[in-house]
């Protein structure tokens, strides 16, 4: 079975299962607008303490969201032993991983967006100007936050405290992804351009890289017995 | 039906499997011809389903080694997983996906490409046909059975590990399951069928086997075996603990 026919079609699957289902959306967009209004009170009403907080917060609303994700995504396959059947898949089960990767980033990215928005809108903050530079970050911060996510989401799906071990194993396995991406999204919102302080930048493509690659080639052992 | 390797059928040898240490299955040999339908039968926990995950790929032997079509259990799971489709307590079906878009679905990821009207064929069959695009979560449980049943029409596979099939399914589909094996026999196929219930076990099988606390106590063909003597056979064996 082709790596990439496999992953294409487990991608089209999520998609579709995450389009039909209103559950999953529904409860990440109500997540993500508590998350923010929420921050509004913490933050007050003052501009340049929201200027400030506001990289690491977004990413901390990511984190969170992110992680409810990459659990759900592994909920869906463990709901009527779904995931014993992707594991009689004959071949290479890497396009297992590379299809829930690319799904998983697909939603993060849109619910980062509506959270984005939704920050500019409770905030009073015009990130549009930002977006054009902003939405790389994401999708950068992302996939390094997905890739790992991933894999630990597989490891503990049949753990009966996965709830609880999740976050806590992949909280600090992707500080080096949210240190980058936090830094650059500080400087995009202060309207600088993402080459002012490139060793970020290449910091968080390294750990992208990295986490790629070590997800797909270790997934389908996690997958076997 | 396309065969690879040495030797066609399945073979086992002192097949074992321990979970942290406790072995739920012990020293299986195990030979099954292709056209062969074997039955196994077994209290709670003999390891009927461990067995039957074993030769599916899905749980590695502890001990032993196995071929199926000549393919080795450990090294060769690629190949038997091409040629074996497996009916378990899960119906492993996604809930917010139709019947359609769940044989659809399992058919692409093992490589398999169904003949044009094929996956709306085995859903008419199982009787489903009316309902191919309503969400698998709108079914009733003994509707989502018929779908795995349709799953497991859809794919010639070699071999077909059936565990405990019945559950679930009425008279009409059970005759359908029952003409299903039929064909498989005829087309040279093999199946492990594990359940609890005698009557249409026994109506089905080329062979019985007993598995009690792990061990193959008994395996034989089905020759003449009335009920009422497998019954008796059946308890003699295992109120004895398998001994």
């Amino acid at each position: 079975m082709n790596v990439l026919v496999l992953a294409t079609e487990i991608l089209r699957k999520d998609l579709r299962i995450e389009a039909r289902s209103r559950e999953g959306v529904n409860t990440l967009l109500f997540f993500s607008a508590l998350l923010v209004f929420l921050f509004r009170f913490a933050l007050g009403p003052t501009e340049a303490q929201v200027r400030q907080g506001a990289p690491g917060l977004l990413w901390f609303a990511f984190i969170l969201t992110g992680l409810w994700g990459m659990a759900r995504a592994f909920q869906i396959e463990r709901e009527n032993d779904c995931l014993e059947a992707l594991r009689l898949v004959p071949g290479d089960l890497g396009g297992v991983y590379l299809g829930k990767v690319v799904g998983g980033c697909c939603v993060m990215v849109a619910t980062e967006i509506a959270i984005v928005v939704m920050f500019g809108l409770f905030f009073h903050l015009d990130l549009w100007p930002a977006g054009g530079r902003l939405v790389p970050v994401l999708i950068l911060g992302t996939v390094g936050f997905v890739a790992i996510g991933t894999l630990f989401a597989a490891i503990t799906a049949h753990l009966k405290a996965r709830e609880v071990l999740l976050p806590l194993l992949l909280l600090p396995l992707v500080i080096p992804v949210l240190l980058p991406a936090s830094r650059l999204t500080e400087l995009v919102l202060a309207g600088e351009s993402l080459g002012a302080e490139p060793h970020w930048l290449r910091l968080l493509l390294v750990f992208d890289l990295v986490f790629l690659v070590l997800g797909y080639l270790t997934f389908p052992f996690v997958m076997e017995d | 039906m396309v065969h690879s390797g040495t030797s066609v059928g399945v073979s086992v040898r002192g097949l074992g499997k321990a979970f942290r240490g406790t072995w739920a299955l012990r020293g299986v040999d195990l030979d099954l011809a292709p056209g062969e339908t074997l039955v196994l039968f077994g209290p709670n926990g003999s390891g009927k389903t461990t067995l039957l995950k074993i030769l599916a790929t899905l749980v590695r032997p502890t001990r032993g080694s196995g071929t199926v079509n000549g393919a080795d259990l450990v090294r060769g799971r690629d190949q038997i997983r091409h040629r074996v489709e497996i009916l378990s307590h899960g119906s492993a079906l996604y809930e917010e996906l139709s019947p359609r878009e769940n044989l659809s679905f399992a058919a692409a990821v093992r490589g398999d490409r169904p003949a044009e009207g094929a996956v709306a064929a085995a859903l008419e069959r199982v009787g489903l046909g009316e309902v191919a695009d309503e969400r698998v979560r709108t079914l009733s449980s003994g509707m989502k059975r018929r779908i795995t049943l349709a799953r497991l029409l859809l794919r010639r596979a070699d071999l077909w590990l059936l565990d405990e099939p019945y559950t679930n399914l009425d008279r009409e589909a059970t005759k359908v399951l029952e003409a299903a094996l039929q064909e498989h026999q005829e087309r040279g196929g093999m199946a492990v069928i594990a359940t609890h219930n005698f009557l249409d076990g026994l109506k089905l099988a080329t062979r019985l086997a007993i598995l009690a606390r792990g061990r193959l106590i008994l395996d034989e063909p089905r020759g003449t075996m009335t009920l009422p003597a497998f019954q008796e056979l059946y308890a003699l064996r295992t109120e004895g603990g398998g001994r």
